[in-house]
């Protein structure tokens, strides 16, 4: 069914190319740049693109460098090609985008969209978000993918006359419905409580990280003051004077040393927040089988309720109430003839509901196979990412802690001679 | 196995004068003379220096030879403040300190004394040589008065920040070639009662105190020299303002991140309950996290505790400092008046100035007294400064020492893991 799936998603690369696209393509976001135009009601606005290079890997390692292929897309078109991943994969943990708008920010960083290391994060958001698509093995060969990063001009329309959008109401009520599920896959509901699980946490870590963060530059940067007391007092001593200058530089070093430490931080956030989106994703998914689920046992229970009906409508006995039931009692029974239509269109009804409970059954098992596949494979990618964020995380403290030494040491160096 | 022990550290910097052996020290186990050759100390008096560093046995000998005046000459007068004690009264509650001395000096009857004395017998031995030695400068003594509620005045960090500040200023009494033979200083080192010698010392030295006491006398310039350190000593204390506000604005901020990385910590570990590979990588940081909080925690207490309350004892200090440089104008205008008006009666007599004389000679004195002790507290200052200032420093390298111990340990941790996953997969 996937096979039939993915081919009426227009995947009309060879099969045996449909291997991951990143194997056979660098792609980059290399640049960001402001624009202004008029917006939808007409308005003068400025919005940031991001050009998207890309290359094939072959040219590359050939020894040419060939110019890249390349073309802008602003962040508002990286939010439609995921809207249209989210619903046409509704079995996968797409990967998400960098935030809409910045969050989890302490007194330095800014909330501006505009601010250039906002849009400097963001354009490696992007570019992250690209290479997760281009990596998953079966997002990597979607065509609406492939036009999205080759083809300029009518990407948009493209994307709408697949008519996704219709399929979006769907998603839209997986997401939002509070229906009763009688029997949800355990591993589906155990998912969903890790994903709800993972946000929560995630969000208090970023939470209490920017504040720590703000502390941090405060201690740091107070450490500045020292540099300027200790010169003017230098200045009132004979021999302790030198000492004492040059400690003060060593102070001022220190004080600057912690934007380069926050900043190296950030990305460390960055990284926490992609996951942060990532259990979004996945619950979607669990919500989505849920509602597949859902459907299937409507449909099971409307069929059931209809063989009932015939049961009755056959037998003469009315077990279940019905209005039909309680006007026949009223104004007396039917005649054969109105009996024997009613069931044969209940036999109808019977028929088709028997072929829906089998068509949700299928799509039900065929969801839950493929989404626990792509569940399993991301529940690996995220042990091993989170993993190595927070190696890279304890060899940022080891080098705020390396740096520290060093200064402090110097500055000792220059107290002894004092 | 989370965070892991941190590894030893290895020393850093100066060890601070309470934990070397005092040379003399009767309860230390016998020196052996052995123990020389290792660090090829051996003090004039022929006594062999155990010390454990090479650093702190240079730090004993910069104590050892504050004075000039003593350089090279047998240092004959040791004396140390330890063993803090409480004592519960009915009427109150204090702490006593042992104050040890061994002296060859024949002013002692004895080579050796214990005696324990309380902070108000320090502020008393202050105030009467502040009366009996007008012309010198006297060491300061740790604050008097604390806010009780603020600070708790029988914790053992307070007490013993006390005890180390009335070991300076005792030993820089002894150090001093005229302070240290005030007969105040020999009751406050020698007496068993020391209330009946105050007593008595009260009595007797009246009449000395009255010395020095000059009348309203106006000084028309003090001379360069002594504005120069009249001058200085004002934008000292205003340089020790300023830093004592950045210190303290410093642990606040330390206080503050402190208390965030006490939060940050455990949601690591809260993490690591619902997840399976990620479990150890997480208890892990969050293990590191709370030894750096430790570390940092230290850090606050030990710059509280040692830093601030020398540099608010240098700004005391200055205050009497600058009080004897107004003594000294008193009695130079004293000198002044009263030979302008010898001058102006132009009598034919003889002008038997013996009473201008005394008073020149009172003014050449305190001069001489207050340079020879201006030079010395100089001296003192800078390695005050040195050692507090590279004791900041070494505070500060201990901690990221600290710090870094637990997130290398944690790192072949993480790393060990992955090389494990590799293998199975």
């Amino acid at each position: 069914m996937r096979e039939r799936e993915m081919q009426s998603r227009g995947t009309d690369m060879p099969t045996q190319e449909r291997k991951l696209l990143l194997k056979k393509m660098e792609i980059s976001v290399a640049e960001a740049e402001k624009r202004t135009g008029k917006n939808a009601v007409n308005m003068q606005e400025t919005y940031t693109v991001y050009l998207i290079e890309t290359r094939p890997v072959d040219a590359a390692s050939e020894g040419t460098n060939p110019v890249p292929d390349s073309l802008w897309r602003r962040y508002s078109e990286f939010e439609l090609l995921r809207n249209y991943l989210l619903v046409t994969y509704p079995f996968l943990v797409v990967p998400p985008l960098p935030e809409k708008r910045a969050e989890f920010v302490w007194h330095k960083l800014s909330a501006d969209n505009m601010d250039p290391d906002f849009v400097e994060r963001r354009r490696v958001g992007l570019e992250n978000f690209l290479l997760r698509v281009a990596s998953h093995p079966d997002l990597s060969s979607d065509k609406i993918f492939y036009s999205f990063l080759t083809e300029e001009n009518g990407w948009k329309e493209t994307v709408f006359e697949t008519g996704f959008q219709a399929k979006a109401d769907s998603r839209l009520k997986a997401l939002n419905a509070t229906f009763r599920v009688k029997n949800p896959d355990k591993r589906f509901a155990e998912m969903k409580h890790y994903g709800d699980e993972l946000q929560s946490v995630i969000s208090q870590l970023l939470r209490v990280r920017a504040r720590a963060a703000d502390r941090l530059y405060g201690v740091y940067k107070v450490h500045g003051n020292y540099g300027r007391v200790f010169s003017e007092w230098s200045a009132i001593e004979k021999e302790m004077g030198d000492g004492l200058q040059s400690a003060g530089h060593h102070m001022d070093a220190y004080a600057a040393s912690v934007d380069d430490i926050l900043e190296e931080e950030e990305h460390y956030a960055d990284q926490l927040k992609e996951y942060l989106f990532y259990a979004d994703a996945l619950r979607a998914v669990c919500r989505k089988h849920e509602l597949t689920q859902y459907e299937l046992e409507m449909a099971a229970q409307d069929l059931t309720s209809k063989k009932q009906q015939r049961e009755e409508l056959a037998t003469g006995t009315i077990r279940t109430f019905s209005l039909k039931g309680v006007t026949s009692k009223l104004f007396g029974q039917e005649t054969p003839e109105q009996r024997e239509a009613k069931l044969k269109m209940l036999e109808t009804q019977i028929e088709e509901g028997e072929e829906l409970v089998k068509e949700r059954n299928a799509e039900c098992e065929e969801f839950v196979k493929s989404a626990w596949v792509d569940i399993e494979r991301f529940k690996e990618q995220k042990d091993h990412d989170l993993r190595e964020a927070l190696i890279s995380y304890a060899i940022m403290q080891i080098s705020m802690c390396k740096k520290g030494i060093q200064v402090w040491n110097n500055a000792k160096e220059c107290f002894s001679k004092m | 196995m989370s965070a892991g022990a941190p590894r030893s550290l290895a020393s850093s910097g100066q060890k601070s004068i309470q934990d070397i052996c005092h040379p003399l020290s009767a309860e230390e186990s016998a020196l052996n003379p052995g123990s020389a050759a290792d660090t090829g100390l051996i003090l004039p008096n022929g006594t062999p220096v155990d010390t454990s560093s090479l650093a702190s046995s240079s730090s004993l000998l910069n104590r050892l030879q504050l004075d000039d005046d003593l350089d090279g000459e047998t240092r004959d007068l040791f004396v140390t403040v330890e063993d803090p004690k409480k004592h519960v009264s009915t009427m109150e509650t204090y702490i006593t300190y042992r104050v040890c001395t061994k002296t060859t000096r024949t002013e002692f009857d004895l080579p050796e004394y214990s005696v324990r004395r309380r902070y108000q017998d320090f502020d008393w031995l202050r105030n009467k040589l502040e009366e009996s030695q007008p012309t010198h400068l006297i060491p300061p003594l740790p604050e008097k008065f604390v806010m009780k509620g603020v600070v708790d005045r029988f914790s053992e960090e307070f007490v013993e920040t006390r005890r180390k500040a009335l070991d300076k200023f005792l030993k820089r009494v002894a150090d001093h070639p005229v302070l240290s033979f005030n007969e105040h200083f020999n009751a406050f080192l020698s007496a068993k009662d020391l209330n009946k010698r105050q007593g008595l010392a009260l009595l007797t030295k009246m009449g000395e105190s009255v010395k020095y006491v000059t009348g309203g006398y106006k000084l028309r310039a003090r001379p360069a020299e002594f504005a120069a350190m009249g001058d200085y000593l004002d934008l000292f204390t205003q340089k020790m303002g300023t830093i004592d506000r950045i210190a303290q604005r410093i642990i606040k901020e330390q206080s503050e991140f402190l208390m965030e990385l006490r939060e940050y910590g455990p949601v690591y570990s809260s993490w690591s309950s619902f997840e399976e590979d990620l479990h150890d990588p997480l208890e892990g940081v969050s293990g590191c996290m709370s030894n750096c909080s430790s570390a940092l925690e230290e850090l606050t207490e030990d710059m509280s505790e040692d830093f601030l309350p020398v540099l608010r004892e240098y700004v005391l200090y200055i205050e009497s400092m600058k009080n004897v440089l107004k003594k000294r104008d008193q009695v130079q205008a004293e000198y002044e008046t009263k030979l302008e008006a010898v001058v102006f009666r132009e009598d034919k007599k003889p002008p038997v100035p013996s009473d201008v004389e005394k008073c020149q000679d009172r003014v050449e004195c305190f001069n001489a007294d207050l340079k020879a002790d201006w030079d010395r507290w100089e001296n003192n200052k800078r390695q005050d400064f040195r050692q507090l200032l590279t004791g900041m420093a070494d505070k500060n390298i201990q901690h990221y020492e600290k710090c870094l111990a637990a997130w290398e340990s944690l790192v072949p941790l993480l790393q060990d893991k992955q090389e494990a996953e590799g293998e199975t997969s």
